[in-house]
């Protein structure tokens, strides 16, 4: 292999890399966790950018539901058990732990900037 | 021991024995809406004898298997051998809901086969934990509402005393309590149509019709519909669960209490960070499960409850 061929594997590789770390990292990033813990969730409320995937863990003995009417519903989660949804549409998500009423949480979600937004 | 220990001794076991009164058993009788506490179990027993008498038990939620308890199936084995070891046999039982954990149907068995070794009728209510099936509340149905209305609610008579069976577990509300609804409200409000002021009423549904901690969603947010109904009544008695512990309230011709859980206690309101279930030690944990046994005197209008713990 000569100079030449091995610079030019090396850029496509790192091009390769780039383009791998470009896609993936946006997703990564957004993917946020939400404990449930001591009959509350916590944070009980989030803003997220538009695109992002939460997942609400179950940290208690008991079971608890993730319910928003008419936008996602969880099935009861037992300890450790989890759920995860990704927002795509901006707007005030409030959902509650049909179980435990008294248990709420609001999500707000933004419309996503350029950056992450996906060019489609 | 001094002198001075002599003195203090019982009356701070005076002090204690009123703190765990219920966890020695205590007769309450009302007469005129003045509770009048008659003695400990054995005196209470004594007293059963005479009347028509109904047992209690709820939350066994078969299925939980975390330290609080990891062997609910055992303590349930244990009420019901309490019922079966009563001195005067009960006309029936009533279960105040959380019969499962999470509404699965070999929990629901497990209960089935556990309880009907009392070999006595039981007349159900769903807990929260009974209706989170997919179909929210179908398996309970089909197991325990044959003849119910709605989500499960009923009514019938036995001696002479009316029993409403409340359902408050279901269609809950975003940062609300426990919830009737109007259709089930409607129900009653016919179902007390002409009845006597006269007839004694015992109302049981799974959470607390009354507002015992509102900040652990321990009340029901319509509950005063009920009662507003029963005023004209001049004994009302309302048997709960759901709060694993026992609590009494009087307040006119309504006697309000909770019974405790066969499976795990949960806290006192705002003792602790959350209203989940309590871990104590080994040796403590069967003086805070049990049952409960009602008794009504004909005639007198007189009822009295009896808390049995497991153990103690």
């Amino acid at each position: 292999m000569t100079k030449k061929t091995k610079s030019l594997t090396n850029s496509v590789i790192a091009g390769v890399v780039a383009l791998l770390l470009f896609a993936a990292t946006p997703l990564r990033a957004e993917d946020v966790a939400i404990k449930i813990g001591n009959f509350t969730f916590g944070p009980q409320e989030l803003k997220v950018k538009s695109g992002t995937t939460v997942t609400w863990t179950n940290e208690d003995d008991i079971p608890h539901t993730v319910v928003s009417p008419n936008n996602f519903r969880s099935k009861p989660l037992d300890s450790d058990d989890k759920f995860t949804f990704t927002f795509t549409t901006p707007g005030t998500y409030k959902y509650f732990c049909s179980l435990h009423p008294h248990m709420t949480g609001t999500i707000v979600v933004e419309a996503a900037t350029g950056s992450i937004t996906p060019q489609l | 021991m001094n002198t001075d220990d002599h003195e203090k001794g019982p009356s701070r076991r005076k002090v204690l024995e009123c703190m765990t009164w219920a966890g020695t058993g205590v007769l309450w009788t009302i007469a005129g809406g003045v509770p009048t506490s008659l003695g400990i179990i054995d005196g209470a027993l004594a007293q059963q004898s005479k009347g028509f008498t109904f047992l209690q038990i709820s939350d066994s939620h078969m299925g939980f298997d975390k330290p609080a308890n990891p062997n609910v199936k055992s303590t349930l084995e244990e009420a019901i051998g309490r019922v079966k070891a009563l001195p005067v046999k009960p006309s029936f039982m009533i279960h105040t809901g959380d019969i499962s954990h999470l509404s699965k149907p070999a929990e629901f068995d497990d209960a089935d086969r556990i309880i009907s070794e009392a070999r006595l009728d039981v007349h159900f209510v769903p807990g929260e934990h009974d209706v989170i099936d997919e179909d929210q509340g179908k398996l309970y149905r089909d197991r325990y509402g044959r003849g119910t209305k709605g989500a499960g609610w009923y009514s019938f008579d036995a001696d002479g005393v009316h029993f409403i069976g409340l359902v408050n577990v279901v269609d809950l509300k975003a940062g609300g309590l426990g919830n009737l609804g109007n259709e089930q409200l409607q129900w009653l409000e016919d179902d007390l149509k002409g009845r006597a002021a006269s007839q004694p009423i015992v109302v049981f549904a799974h959470i607390p019709l009354w507002t015992v901690y509102p900040d652990w969603g321990w009340g029901t947010q319509d509950g005063a519909r009920v009662l507003d109904n029963l005023k004209r009544f001049g004994s009302v008695t309302v048997l709960n669960g759901h709060i694993h512990q026992v609590m009494q309230k009087v307040e006119g011709n309504v006697t309000f209490h909770t019974a405790r859980s066969t499976a795990f206690p949960q806290p006192a309101p705002g003792t602790a960070p959350s209203p989940g279930p309590m871990k104590v030690p080994e040796d403590k944990l069967r003086t805070m499960l049990g049952i409960a046994s009602v008794t009504f005197k004909q005639n007198e209008q007189r009822l009295a409850i009896i808390d049995t713990p497991l153990q103690g």
